[in-house]
């Protein structure tokens, strides 16, 4: 794939031109990576700074292509592996693997995890996390790594802010805007095809717990992923649930989600609850991400679950196509 | 076939749409079963998930909403009424749990509902165990169908009480039956239509296989299977070997 790096050197005056729209994981990571190749992205945001009404707020931020591919189609496992280098370059990122378990009586969910998973091997839990020593069998995804996304998407605008590069509060739409337009602004997009999916998620300040990397508790009605932030929080996850409704969590998926974490670990009965989140994934039929070029602009969008995992990816294949419309797996052209 | 509230089904196979990878494999399971029936529940997905349900409508199969996670009467009644208002139909899977954990009917709920929904005009297809005495009570109160399981639900154990659901069948002859639940393996479905049931709805056992179009396109062939023998009058099994050749008469060589 051609990185552009000659034509950037010798077209770079023609190239500060190409407005972003939407400031959300998929956007701001393709003013990144334009920005890295000499563009001069503009950033227009309906709210302005990344926030809570974006979806990319409410991720947990991990950098696990295996564990995702027992669902997910394989390119996203195949793409979804350069992430953590690609993040690495901009945030903290911890490379300490994901650990898998399940309850005892559970244990033929993770036999069929192994299954039909890549990148593991078995381990006894407390030999990674001694705070989950009573879980007796695990798989471990040693290649595996997460970040927190908040933070994440707040170096990325500070990377970009010393670049001159700031987001502007104004809401927009393709049509407004001369020249190339990348539209990352996820639902508000309202691609035909696209659908929104949603997801409930809850922190929590359990201070006496340590759990150093992802731990995804397997159960055959509500799985868990639990991802360790700094400062004694915890962020748990996550429904998906074919609705588009942006309601608060509802009961029973904030049951569900603390039950799992105190089946998970005791202790967790005893935590705060810090937050409690709900949102919608925008997601096509297939569930893969997807660059859209239609035109002069180029739609970033149907992350679903997997928007840090694969923003990087989808960034750089907009920007190759951009730079020399070279296309990249990901890229329909309409 | 027997048919379903006036309804004849072209496959004596109905889906669940929960739990797929994505919607573009359960597309993709629908196209390669064959299935007939779709059913969707209304209380987490399509509510306010107009997206998914034109997704479901484009199947171009028939919609059975259900009353999944419901845990008493009331809650199951206005479920389905709302369902109707939803998805535009007098179909209702009635489902009344009655225990969170093995997930099965609760008899006096789902009985209470049933009559209550009956005599609105629903066409109930109730959720219910293989008991004769409550399948009679459900079809006093109204309902044309009778949904037993074969086990509990998510489980995979195919035809738990295999005694029970032949007096079941046997005790009601000119009822349409669906075996719901517990079908883990297309063997189980091929059983339950030799057994005389008219269709099977099954959901995990496809959604959650490792390639759902092929797991679907297999309960697609066992279900024809399985009705073509029981069409075709199978022997009854017996204790003793039976040679397909007699040994008297046998030639001396």
């Amino acid at each position: 794939m051609a990185t552009g790096r000659c034509t950037i050197s010798t077209r770079s005056g023609l190239m500060s031109d190409v407005t972003i729209l939407g400031a959300g994981v998929a956007g701001l990571f393709a003013a990144h990576e334009l920005a890295r190749r000499g563009w001069t992205p503009r950033i227009l945001d309906r709210a302005g700074a990344p926030g809570p009404h974006g979806c990319s707020w409410w991720a947990g931020g991990m950098l696990a292509p295996h564990c995702e591919g027992v669902t997910a189609e394989p390119v996203v496992t195949r793409l979804g592996a350069e992430a953590g280098a690609a993040w690495a370059e901009v945030t903290p990122v911890t490379r300490r693997g994901t650990l898998v378990v399940a309850l005892d009586r559970d244990r033929g969910e993770l036999t069929r995890f192994a299954r039909r998973s890549t990148g593991h091997q078995t381990c006894a839990p407390g030999d990674l996390e001694p705070d989950l020593a009573h879980h007796r069998a695990g798989l471990f995804f040693p290649t595996e790594a997460h970040l927190d996304p908040r933070r994440a998407l707040a170096d990325l605008v500070a990377a970009l802010a010393a670049q001159g590069i700031t987001i502007e509060r104004t809401e927009a739409t393709p049509e407004d805007i001369p020249g190339p337009v990348i539209d990352a602004r996820g639902l508000a997009a309202a691609l035909p095809g696209l659908r929104g999916v949603r997801g409930e998620m809850a922190v929590l300040h359990a201070p006496e717990i340590t759990l150093t990397r992802p731990v995804r508790l397997l159960h055959p009605r509500h799985p868990l992923y639990i991802v360790p932030r700094a400062g004694g929080l915890f962020m748990l996850g996550a429904t998906q649930i074919e609705s588009a409704s942006r309601a608060p969590v509802t009961a029973r998926s904030a049951l569900e989600l603390l039950s799992a974490a105190y089946a998970l670990d005791p202790r967790f009965a005893e935590a705060s609850v810090v937050e409690l989140g709900a949102d919608l994934r925008p997601a096509f039929a297939d569930n893969i991400p997807r660059v859209i070029a239609r035109g002069r602009v180029l739609h970033l969008n149907g992350l679903f679950r997997h928007g840090y995992l694969m923003a990087p990816l989808l960034a750089r294949q907009a920007a190759d196509y951009l730079t020399d419309r070279s296309k990249g797996e990901l890229l329909h052209e309409d | 076939m027997r048919d379903f509230y006036g309804i004849t089904l072209n496959s004596p196979l109905m889906l669940g749409t929960a739990q797929y990878p994505s919607p573009a494999v359960l597309q993709a399971a629908f196209r390669a079963s064959g299935a007939s029936v779709a059913t969707v529940s209304l209380r987490r997905e399509a509510g306010q998930g107009q997206a998914f349900w034109s997704l479901i409508r484009d199947l171009g199969v028939r919609v059975l909403p259900n009353t999944a996670g419901c845990h008493s009467a009331r809650e199951a009644v206005t479920t389905a009424r709302m369902a109707r208002e939803v998805f535009e139909t007098n179909w209702i899977k009635l489902e009344v749990i009655g225990h969170a954990d093995t997930l099965q009917p609760d008899p006096f709920g789902l009985l209470e509902a049933a009559e209550t929904l009956a005599a609105e005009g629903f066409e109930v297809f109730p959720y219910t165990t293989e008991d004769q005495v409550l399948a009679g009570r459900l079809l006093d109160a109204g309902c044309k169908v009778l949904m037993p399981w074969g086990a509990p639900i998510g489980s995979g154990l195919g035809l738990n009480n295999r005694f029970g659901l032949r007096t079941l069948r046997a005790a009601f002859p000119d009822v349409p039956m669906v075996i719901d639940a517990g079908i883990g393996r297309p063997s189980h479905a091929a059983d339950a239509l030799e057994m005389g049931f008219d269709a099977v709805l099954l959901n995990t056992a496809v959604a959650q296989a490792g390639d759902p179009e092929a797991m679907a396109r297999a309960f697609g062939l066992a279900v024809q299977a399985g009705a073509l023998a029981r069409a075709a009058d199978p022997m009854e099994p017996r204790e003793m070997a039976a040679p397909s050749t007699p040994l008297i008469g046998k030639a001396w060589l």
